[in-house]
C-alpha cells in the first residue's frame, strides 16, 4: 500500500475500504468491536430497566413525570438526519468525490453538534430541577445510560473533525478511505443505540 | 501484499455502469431513510396519542427492532458480500444483549 | 532495522522490549508478567495455607486475612492465569496459522501494556492504605461498606487491564479470521488456534458486562451514585449478575486454550493424528455458546426463585456434555498411540483424572438443592480449584514446557521438569482433594480461622503441607528456568521431533517476520504431512521470495496505558476532600492517554519493508536455519 499514490475515479476500487489487508483487519475489529458494544449498552440498558423510577422512598421524580417528548423528538429527527448525511458522505467517497465527501460529512459534524448541545441542554434542565447524578438509583441509571451514548457522539464527532482536518489537502487514498468508512460505521451504530434510548427510555418512560 | 486486490483500471462504460449501480443504491438508502423517519413518527404519535400502555410497548419495540434492521442493513450493509462472519458475531453480541436485559428484568430479586 | 539482533547494552533491550510490536516479544512480556504476578498469587495463597494451618492461628489478623484472599483470587485469575494463556496465544497462534503477526501490533502492545499497569495499580494498594476485602466476587452489599481505598483499587486496576484484554481477545479474532495463509480454511486450523479463537470470542462478549459492572462500582463509590445503594433505590443484585454474566464464560476463557495445549500435546506425544478433531471443534464452539447461559448457578442460593433455578441447574448440566466429549476424543488420541512421556505429556495425562474430578463435582452442585448445601463451603474451593488449577494451571506447566524451546530456542530441563510435575501434582491434590470433605463437614470459606476439635484441625494441616509441596515444584521450576537460560543450549525448529503444525517448520525462536514465504497449507497438521511426504523444508510456499511488509515499533502503547495509570490515582482520590490534587491528576492522566491517542491518529505510521536481499542474507547468517549457528 503506498500513501502517495493518487487515484481516479476510474482506478478507485469497489471497496475501497476493504481493499488492503489493514484495511479489511480494520474493518472486521471494529465491527467486533460494535458487536461488544452492543453488549456494553446492553448492561447499560438491563440496568437501567431494573433500576427504573427507583429510588429513595417518597421519591418525586418519575420518567413519566420528567421526560418531555418535544425536545426527544427533535433530537431524534436530528440524529437520524446525521445518520443520512454520513451516508452521503460515504457514497461520495465510493465515487471518490473528496470535497463532496467533506462536505457531507461536515454536515453531520455540525448535525452531531446540535444533538449534543441539545442533549446538555436537557441535562441541565433536569439538574435544575433537582434531578442530579447522585439523586437516586433511578438518575444514576438514567445519566450514564444517556450520558455513555452522548460521551459515544462526542467521540464520533472528534473522529470525523480529526479525519477530516487531517486529511484535508491530501485527499482520498487507500490508507484512509478504511478510516473514513469505519467512523461513519460508528455514527450508524450510534443511531441504532438511539432509536432503543428514545423508544426506551424515553417513550416507555412516559407512558410509565 | 499477498492479500492486497490488485488494483484495476474500469474501463468507461464499467465505471459508467457503477456509478449507475451507485445512485441507484444511494436511492435506496434514501427510501430507508424515510421509512425510519415513519416508523418514529408512528412510534411518537403513539405515545402522544395515549393509547393503552400493552399495546404501545410491543409496537413501539418491534419498531425500534425495524428501524435497526434498516440501519443495519441499509446504512451499515450488513447483508453484503463477506460479511458473514461480521453478521454472526453482531448476533451473537445480541444474544448476549438480550439475556442480559432479560435477565436484569426478571430474575433482580425485587 | 532487519538484520538480526546483535548483542545489546542493558538500555538497548529495555527500549526494545518497551516498544516493541512482535507478537512473539509481547509474548515474553506476558509470561514474565503473568509469571510474576502467579508468584505474587501464589505467596498469598501460601498465607492463608500457614493461616489455615492450625485450629484458632493468630498469624494473619481476620481483616488482613480478607485483604490476602480477595488479591488471591483476583490476582490469580485476572493476572495470571490470562495473561499467561495470552502470552501462548500471542507466541504461537500466529505461527500456527502462518501469519507474520497479528492483525493489529499496535494494539498488541497497547493491550499488554494496559493489563500491565492495571496490574501494578491493583497490587499498589497493598503499599497504599490497604488491599480490597470483598472477596474477587467483589459482592456489592461487601464492597460498598469496606472502608479505605482497597474496593477503588479494584474496579479501576481491573477496568484499566479490562480494556487491554478487551483488546488482545479482538485482535486475535481478526487475526484469525483474516489473516491464515492460503489453504488454511478453519477446518484446517490446529486445535490450538481454535480454542483462542472461541476464547477471544467470549472476552469480546463477556468483558463488557464486566466493564460496566466496574463502572457503576467506581460511580457508586468514588462519584456517589446510588447503582447499589439500596436505601436509594439501588438493587446489589445487580452486580451480581453482572460480574457472573462475565464471571462464567471468563471460566471458559481460561479453560478452553489450556484444552487447547493438551490437544497438541496428546496429539505430537501420541504421534497420532486427534481422535475427533472436528468433534473436537464443535465441542469448544458447543462449550463457548453454553458458557453463556449458565451464570446463575453462581446464584442458586440468592432467592431468584425455582423457575430461574432449575432452567439455570439443566442448563449447566447440558454444559458437561461437550466437555465430556473432549475427555473420550483425548483419550482415543492416546490409545493406540506411541506414546512419548515427555513431561508436557505427563502433564497432559494427569490433567485427564484432575479435570474429570473437578467437573464432576461441577455437575454435583449444578444441582440447585444440593448446591444449598454446598454454597460458600470449602466444597466450593476444592471444586474450583480442581477445575483451575487441574485444567488451566496444569496446562499452562504443560504448555511451558511444550513452548519454551519454540519462544526461547532452549529446552527446559526434562529431568528438573519431572521433579517440578509430581511435587506439584501429589501436593495439588493434596491440598484440594481434603477440602472436599472439609466442606461436606461444614467448614465455611473465607473465614479467617477456625476452633479446634470439629474434625477440621487434622485435614487443614495436610491440605496446607500440600501447599508446601506445590510451592516446592514452582521452585524448582524457576531454577529449570535459570539452568536452561544460563547453559544456553540451542535446539533446531522441530525439538519434539514430531512437531505436526506449522510453528514447528520455522526456526526457535522464529525470525522476527516468521516467514520468509508465506506456507501454503494443504491439510490439518500441515507440517505433519510435509514430513511425511518427505518434504525437507517441511512447507510448501504459497508466494515466490520478496519483500516484506513490517510495523514500526512504538512507545505510544506504553504511554498511553501510563496515562490511564495516572488517571486512576485521581479518580481514587476524588472524593477525598484532604486531597485536592486529585483532580488535576485526573485530568492530566486522561490528557496523556488522549494526547497520544491523537498522536497516533494524526501521525502516519506506515511501517517498513524488509527486502529481499536482506532475508537471502538473514537465511545465510541462520535465520531461516534450525538455529544450530
Amino acid at each position: 500500500m503506498d500513501i502517495n499514490k493518487r487515484y481516479t475515479a476510474q482506478s478507485w476500487p469497489d471497496h475501497p475500504e476493504t481493499a488492503t489487508l489493514e484495511g479489511k483487519n480494520k474493518f472486521v475489529g471494529f465491527w467486533l468491536l460494535l458487536a461488544a458494544e452492543t453488549v456494553t449498552f446492553a448492561s447499560l440498558f438491563a440496568t437501567y430497566l431494573a433500576l427504573k423510577d427507583k429510588g429513595p422512598s417518597g421519591m418525586e421524580f418519575t420518567a413519566a413525570g420528567l421526560f418531555e417528548l418535544p425536545l426527544v423528538f427533535a433530537m431524534t429527527m436530528i440524529l437520524l438526519t446525521s445518520s443520512l448525511t454520513s451516508v452521503y458522505a460515504m457514497y461520495h467517497m465510493k465515487n471518490h468525490n473528496f470535497k463532496a465527501m467533506q462536505a457531507w460529512l461536515g454536515i453531520t459534524v455540525l448535525l452531531g453538534l446540535t444533538f449534543l448541545g441539545l442533549e446538555i441542554y436537557e441535562f441541565n434542565h433536569y439538574v435544575h430541577l433537582g434531578f442530579g447524578f447522585t439523586h437516586s438509583a433511578f438518575s444514576s441509571a438514567f445519566y450514564v445510560l444517556v450520558g455513555t451514548h452522548g460521551a459515544h457522539v462526542l467521540f464520533g464527532l472528534s473522529w470525523f473533525i480529526a479525519l477530516m482536518i487531517r486529511n484535508s489537502k491530501r485527499g482520498l487514498n487507500m490508507y484512509n478511505a478504511p478510516k473514513f468508512y469505519l467512523a461513519a460505521l460508528y455514527w450508524h451504530f450510534i443511531d441504532v443505540v438511539w432509536v432503543f434510548i428514545f423508544t426506551v427510555v424515553y417513550l416507555m418512560g412516559v407512558i410509565g | 501484499m499477498a492479500h492486497d486486490t490488485p488494483e484495476k483500471i474500469r474501463s468507461h462504460a464499467e465505471h459508467e455502469f457503477l456509478k449507475k449501480k451507485r445512485s441507484a443504491e444511494m436511492r435506496q438508502q434514501l427510501t430507508s431513510f424515510a421509512i425510519m423517519i415513519f416508523l418514529t413518527l408512528i412510534a411518537f404519535t403513539m405515545v402522544a396519542a395515549g393509547f393503552s400502555t400493552y399495546l404501545i410497548v410491543p409496537i413501539i419495540l418491534l419498531l425500534a427492532a425495524i428501524q435497526v434492521v434498516l440501519q443495519l442493513y441499509h446504512f451499515m450493509h450488513l447483508s453484503n458480500k463477506g460479511h458473514g462472519t461480521i453478521a454472526f458475531f453482531m448476533f451473537s453480541g445480541m444474544f448476549v444483549a438480550f439475556i442480559t436485559v432479560l435477565a436484569l428484568v426478571t430474575i433482580v430479586w425485587w | 532495522m532487519s538484520s538480526l539482533a546483535q548483542k545489546k547494552g542493558f538500555g538497548a533491550v529495555l527500549w526494545d522490549y518497551l516498544t516493541t510490536v512482535d507478537h512473539k516479544k509481547i509474548a515474553i512480556l506476558y509470561l514474565i508478567s503473568g509469571g510474576f504476578f502467579f508468584l505474587v498469587g501464589g505467596l498469598e495463597a501460601m498465607l492463608i495455607r500457614i493461616q489455615l494451618m492450625k485450629a484458632g492461628n493468630d498469624f494473619l489478623s481476620a481483616g488482613l486475612y480478607n485483604e490476602i484472599i480477595t488479591m488471591h483470587g483476583t490476582t490469580m485469575i485476572f493476572l495470571a492465569a490470562m495473561p499467561l494463556l495470552l502470552a501462548f496465544m500471542n507466541a504461537i497462534m500466529p505461527l500456527q496459522i502462518g501469519a507474520r503477526d497479528v492483525a493489529f501490533p499496535f494494539l498488541n502492545s497497547l493491550g499488554f501494556w494496559l493489563f500491565f499497569f492495571g496490574g501494578i495499580f491493583l497490587n499498589l494498594s497493598w503499599f497504599m492504605g490497604g488491599a480490597p476485602d470483598a472477596g474477587w466476587t467483589n459482592y456489592a452489599s461487601l464492597a460498598l461498606a469496606s472502608e479505605g481505598h482497597g474496593i477503588d483499587f479494584y474496579a479501576l486496576g481491573l477496568t484499566i487491564s479490562g480494556f487491554g484484554t478487551l483488546i488482545a481477545g479482538i485482535n486475535f479474532l481478526v487475526t484469525i479470521i483474516n489473516m491464515r495463509a492460503p489453504g488454511m480454511t478453519y477446518m484446517r486450523m490446529p486445535l490450538f488456534t481454535w480454542t483462542t479463537f472461541v476464547a477471544s470470542a467470549l472476552i469480546l462478549l463477556a468483558f463488557p458486562p464486566l466493564t460496566i459492572g466496574l463502572f457503576f462500582m467506581i460511580f457508586d463509590r468514588l462519584f456517589d451514585s446510588n447503582f447499589f445503594v439500596v436505601e436509594m433505590g439501588g438493587n446489589t443484585i445487580i452486580w451480581e449478575h453482572l460480574f457472573w454474566i462475565f464471571g462464567h464464560p471468563e471460566v471458559y476463557i481460561l479453560i478452553l486454550p489450556a484444552f487447547g495445549i493438551f490437544s497438541e500435546i496428546f496429539a505430537i506425544f501420541s504421534r497420532k493424528r486427534l481422535f475427533g478433531y472436528t468433534a473436537l471443534v464443535f465441542a469448544t464452539i458447543l462449550i463457548g455458546f453454553y458458557g453463556f447461559m449458565v451464570w446463575a448457578h453462581h446464584m442458586f442460593t440468592v432467592g431468584l426463585g425455582p423457575t430461574a433455578n432449575a432452567v439455570f441447574a439443566l442448563a449447566t448440566m447440558i454444559i458437561a456434555v461437550p466437555t465430556g466429549i473432549k475427555i473420550f476424543n483425548w483419550l482415543l488420541t492416546i490409545w493406540g498411540g506411541s506414546i512419548q512421556f515427555s513431561v508436557a505429556m505427563v502433564y497432559a495425562i494427569a490433567f485427564i483424572p484432575s479435570f474429570v474430578a473437578g467437573g464432576v463435582t461441577g455437575v454435583m452442585q449444578a444441582i440447585a438443592p444440593l448446591d444449598y448445601q454446598l454454597h460458600d463451603s470449602y466444597f466450593i474451593v476444592a471444586h474450583f480449584h480442581y477445575v483451575i488449577v487441574g485444567g488451566v494451571v496444569l496446562g499452562l506447566l504443560a504448555g511451558t514446557h511444550l513452548y519454551w524451546p519454540k519462544m526461547f530456542g532452549t529446552m527446559l530441563s526434562e529431568k528438573l521438569g519431572m521433579v517440578t510435575f509430581w511435587f506439584f501434582f501429589i501436593g495439588f491434590h493434596l491440598t484440594f482433594f481434603i477440602q472436599h470433605f472439609l466442606g461436606l463437614f461444614g467448614m465455611p470459606r473465607r473465614v479467617y480461622t477456625f476452633n479446634a476439635d470439629q474434625g477440621w484441625d487434622l485435614y487443614n494441616l495436610i491440605s496446607s503441607v500440600g501447599a508446601l509441596f506445590m510451592a516446592i515444584g514452582i521452585i524448582v521450576l524457576l531454577v529449570n528456568v535459570v539452568l536452561t537460560t544460563v547453559k544456553n543450549v540451542r535446539v533446531g525448529n522441530d525439538p519434539w521431533g514430531d512437531g505436526r503444525t506449522l510453528e514447528w517448520a520455522i526456526p526457535s525462536p522464529p525470525p522476527f517476520y516468521n516467514f520468509a514465504q508465506t506456507p501454503l497449507v494443504r491439510g490439518l497438521d500441515t507440517y505433519w504431512i510435509e514430513k511425511m511426504e518427505g518434504n525437507k523444508e517441511g512447507m510448501i510456499y504459497a508466494e515466490p521470495l520478496g519483500d516484506i511488509h513490517m510495523p514500526n515499533g512504538s512507545i505510544i502503547p506504553f504511554v498511553m496505558s501510563f496515562g490511564m495509570f495516572v488517571a486512576a490515582f485521581g479518580a481514587l482520590y476524588f472524593m477525598d476532600d484532604t486531597k485536592p490534587w486529585a483532580l488535576a491528576v485526573l485530568v492530566i492522566g486522561l490528557g496523556i492517554t488522549f494526547g497520544s491517542m491523537l498522536v497516533r491518529s494524526l501521525k502516519d505510521d506506515l511501517g517498513f519493508y524488509i527486502t529481499k536481499e536482506e532475508l537471502i542474507e538473514d537465511a545465510k547468517r541462520g535465520g531461516n536455519t534450525d538455529g544450530h549457528k
